[in-house]
């Protein structure tokens, strides 16, 4: 597992998220209230919403378009709803963010 | 006989020297240097010799007799300024002293922030009885002041200590709660509340600019511009490992002095132990591991083996009064489950955290007393699956059943004099008496008491009184709560945030027993609104409990675009700002629209590209047109009396007034507003939130239109003769919809629930009205910013755009 630094924790509130660009789409990155990182694909499994810009609650982000609820450890739609989005490793070192390369660059091939 | 040399005495030099000593009494000839005049002592005890609980003679761990029956050489009050490894020799105020065997037992040093006036008498650390002794000295003054610089362990204690010796006490915390490598928020909240009840003042999130005062202390400022009086200043902001000496003698450095699991720095007859060494990565700092290395250290010097260990740590608060415990890891870590337990009537949150079946972390807070039966399964790494359901519940549960949370403990908890009914003033104690009366159900209650009898938004906690006081013999009616975080309906929230003034989202999920550890989409915007619109100056608007429009001060469209549109005053534009908005449009690819609110809406903008579009709408001097809010969104006009034939009155002039004082304001839900200048009514104002009619007598002031889902007339509030009065009468109203609407409600679906007749009522009382307008007035003081000007600032643009973006990168 190869780790790419893609910026510095403090950019990211808590309860937040920020997007990565990959050459096949966003990463979004989302820290919880507890300081915990994940990673997930930006791309709502329904109609494509923007995950990053939705709302981050315990470990799940709620979708802006129409509150799809995701749990952000599994990648599953929580309730009543079925989908499920890519999750990816990330972690925290000396206060950046370290994304797995590999899971960027496989998106990319 | 072998020369044994110790630099420091403190908790783990002492510790070594009482196993090295009874082991063998006569292996060394021990010399034991403390820069301190005086030898060792329990320094963590310092916090009862400053609250008087304790004297010093009692927490001295070794006085002159012990150090003379165990033949122990001291040079108290003599630091050590050198060492020399080649010769083996120390140097120190009085010559030098040679060596076999030299342990480093420096310590730590108390970190000063180097602020400006640091260096003023009566600016003190805490660490040292010379510390504590200036505390109480300056304490002695009766209304002396003391400001804490930090909010962890120490300086709470300090401020705990200082506070019983009757100082006006503040603690000034950088960090949004106290404790914070400790605890969680909502621990930290219910820590805050113990000790604000104790009279010390808590300010978190404070930024300390400097310590001022001519010749001494006399006042802290901060950033903000708050100023504290301060006789005493003590600086609890951490503490940095003492190694300038081994630093300079050559020894492996990392953080402090490199140490191997034997104590062994990297010279063969150099040891070191204590808060001045650093093991596998890990400083200390609490006084468990230094007790661990002294043994570990005392035996190698034996020549016996032993090794050092790093184990779990367990922290508690030594502040009578307060209890609470945290051990292990609660942050972080993407496996990992929550339970969490919260008792609003008694204090009471413990949370645990779960891996892999394993307990690996705890956080408690008023009832610790299942604390070493926790700590023991983090210990152990006891599997806990089995004990899974109950766990939460501590050892005397396990094996029989749970225990559920109490939905109504939040009532049950309120004392008698708490307001139920603020309307008609009604207390628990009011309704409590009706029911030993007789009155059995909310009617009749109502019937006795007037509680829940005028807007009714309190008649859900009416019965939930009635419950807690009939017990099974009342049938609560089923209302229904926000959501699944709380047992709670919106109107139950909103008057407990008043009642038991909760002026913090922790203290919301604490108080009123939510199941989640910070709510979810449903609630927390709608508890951020309720938060905000009581407490406007105690509270601040939380970006991250807004959706997604809100936060991102734009409208999100299906492609994940936004759309923008600037402000245009009661629909008025000029040249030059349809030129500025026909420029952003081209520059940032727009498609354009006009809305029905009378202003320019263009399409299709790029997140990355806001900050910028806005910057060049802020420079042709418009401002954000806050078609995203529940807020003010447009006021509709017409041409008027300037134009018009027909006009009667300046209805443009009207709208814009309104516009200029209402915009910025957030809402239960949108507010839109008209004021059409005759009864042809040209500007729809008749299907508005409030819409007024300009006629020849002054003007009709009508609410609770829709134009909607719903489609719905206004209904006349009042008619009156002058604009002022107009102005008056609207703003009282969208205050009043902001203090008692539930989220999500238009101001016409809460009219319906409330009734107009009750809004009148209240805002015919002119006190009333214009205590309304006053709040809403000082709301509008924090609120009433362009969104837009703030967030174009570079340092905020910045958060528009990707965190990194590897497109480019790697391209061929």
């Amino acid at each position: 597992m190869s780790w790419i630094d893609v910026g510095a924790l403090d950019e990211i509130p808590l309860r937040g998220a920020r997007v990565v660009k990959t050459r096949s789409g966003c990463v979004a990155i989302f820290r919880t209230a507890e300081d915990e990182l994940f990673a997930t694909s930006n791309t709502c499994a329904h109609k494509g919403g923007p995950l990053a810009e939705g709302m981050v609650h315990g470990r799940n982000i709620t979708c802006p378009l129409h509150n799809w609820v995701y749990s952000l450890e599994t990648g599953e739609a929580q309730g009543a709803d079925n989908g499920r989005i890519p999750t990816y490793p990330v972690k925290t070192e000396g206060g950046r963010i370290l994304l797995d390369g590999d899971a960027v660059a496989a998106r990319a091939a | 006989m072998q020369k044994l040399v110790v630099i420091g005495a403190g908790m783990a030099s002492g510790r070594m020297l009482e196993h090295l000593l009874d082991a063998a009494p006569d292996a060394f000839e021990v010399t034991l240097f403390n820069a301190e005049p005086r030898g060792n002592y329990n320094r963590i005890m310092l916090s009862p010799v400053l609250s008087g609980e304790k004297t010093f003679e009692e927490i001295v761990t070794h006085d002159d007799v012990w150090y003379a029956a165990n033949s122990v050489i001291t040079r108290f009050g003599e630091s050590v300024t050198a060492i020399d490894t080649a010769r083996k020799i120390v140097r120190s105020e009085k010559g030098e002293t040679p060596y076999d065997k030299l342990v480093i037992a420096t310590g730590s040093a108390p970190f000063i922030i180097p602020l400006p006036g640091h260096n003023l008498p009566g600016v003190v650390a805490y660490r040292d009885l010379e510390d504590t002794n200036a505390m109480i000295e300056a304490s002695a003054r009766p209304g002396a002041h003391a400001v804490i610089i930090g909010g962890g362990l120490l300086g709470l204690e300090a401020a705990a200590g200082l506070r019983l010796r009757g100082m006006e006490v503040t603690v000034l915390h950088i960090s949004g709660h106290l404790m914070e490598r400790q605890l969680d928020e909502t621990a930290g909240y219910l820590l805050q509340k113990d000790l604000e009840k104790r009279g010390i003042r808590v300010i978190t999130r404070a930024n300390t600019k400097s310590i001022e005062g001519s010749g001494k202390v006399e006042r802290v400022l901060l950033d903000d511009g708050t100023e504290l009086k301060a006789d005493i200043v003590c600086m609890a902001a951490g503490i940095r490992p003492a190694v300038a000496l081994g630093h300079a003698a050559g020894l492996d450095m990392g953080r402090a002095i490199k140490v191997d699991a034997q104590m062994r720095t990297s010279d063969p007859d150099i040891f070191a132990v204590g808060e001045c060494v650093e093991f596998a990565g890990n400083l200390f700092g609490l006084v468990a591991p230094l007790y661990d290395q002294a043994k570990v250290l005392a035996k190698t010097l034996l020549d016996e083996d032993d090794t050092f260990v790093v184990r779990e740590l367990s922290t508690k608060l030594k502040v009578t009064g307060c209890d609470l415990f945290s051990a292990g890891d609660f942050a972080e870590g993407p496996t990992r489950e929550d339970i969490v337990f919260r008792d609003p009537a008694r204090g009471i949150y413990k949370r645990l955290v779960i891996e892999e079946d394993r307990l690996i972390g705890a956080v408690m807070y008023g009832d610790t007393a299942d604390s070493n039966w926790f700590f023991g399964l983090i210990k152990d790494g006891t599997d806990v699956e089995e004990m899974r359901e109950t766990l939460i519940f501590g050892p005397a549960f396990q094996g029989g059943g749970g225990a559920a949370a109490d939905p109504l403990a939040a009532v049950a908890a309120l004392p008698a004099d708490a307001e139920i009914c603020g309307c008609n003033g009604v207390c628990k104690g009011d309704i409590l008496k009706a029911v030993e009366g007789g009155a059995h159900s909310l009617e009749t209650v109502r019937a006795q008491t007037k509680a829940s009898a005028s807007c009714g938004t309190c008649a859900g906690l009416v019965e939930q009184v009635l419950a807690v006081s009939l017990g099974d013999s009342f049938e609560m009616p089923t209302a229904k709560p926000i959501c699944a975080c709380c047992d709670l309906t919106h109107e139950d929230v909103r008057v407990l945030i008043k009642t038991k003034e909760l002026k913090s989202q922790p203290a919301v999920w604490q108080e009123l027993g939510w199941k989640t550890p910070n709510g979810c989409h449903v609630c927390r915007p709608a508890v951020n609104f309720y938060l905000l619109a009581d407490w406007p100056l105690e509270y601040r608007d939380d970006p991250q409990s807004r959706l997604v429009n809100e936060r991102n001060h734009a409208n999100i469209q299906k492609d994940g675009t936004y759309s923008v549109m600037p402000r245009m005053w009661g629909g008025m534009t000029t040249p030059d700002e349809l030129i500025a908005i026909a420029e952003a449009a081209r520059k940032y690819d727009a498609a354009v629209k006009v809305t029905g609110g009378q202003r320019i809406d263009l399409l299709g903008i790029k997140k990355e590209d806001l900050p910028a579009i806005w910057a060049d709408l802020n420079d042709a001097g418009m401002v954000s047109g806050h078609a995203y809010t529940k807020g003010l969104r447009t006021v509709k006009t017409c041409v008027g009396s300037d134009w018009c034939r027909f006009g009667t009155q300046d209805s443009t002039g009207l709208g814009i007034k309104l516009e200029k004082r209402l915009w910025g304001s957030w809402t239960p839900h949108k507010v839109k507003l008209g004021v059409s200048g005759c009864p042809r009514n040209c500007a729809e104002a008749t299907c508005k939130d409030v819409g007024i009619i300009c006629v020849d007598s002054g003007y009709q002031v009508g609410v609770a239109g829709a134009a909607g889902m719903d489609v719905k007339e206004t209904e006349r509030l009042v008619d009156v003769a002058s604009e002022e009065e107009a102005i008056e009468w609207t703003v009282a109203f969208v205050q009043l919809y902001r203090e008692h609407a539930k989220y999500l409600d238009r101001p016409y679906k809460w009219v319906a629930k409330v009734g107009l007749d009750w809004v009148k009522d209240v805002l015919a009382d002119e006190s009333r009205r214009k205590s309304l307008v006053e709040r809403f007035d000082l709301s509008q003081t924090v609120y009433q910013k362009d969104p837009w000007a703030e967030r174009a600032a570079p340092a905020e643009a910045r958060k528009f755009q990707p965190l990194a973006d590897f497109t480019q990168e790697a391209a061929e």
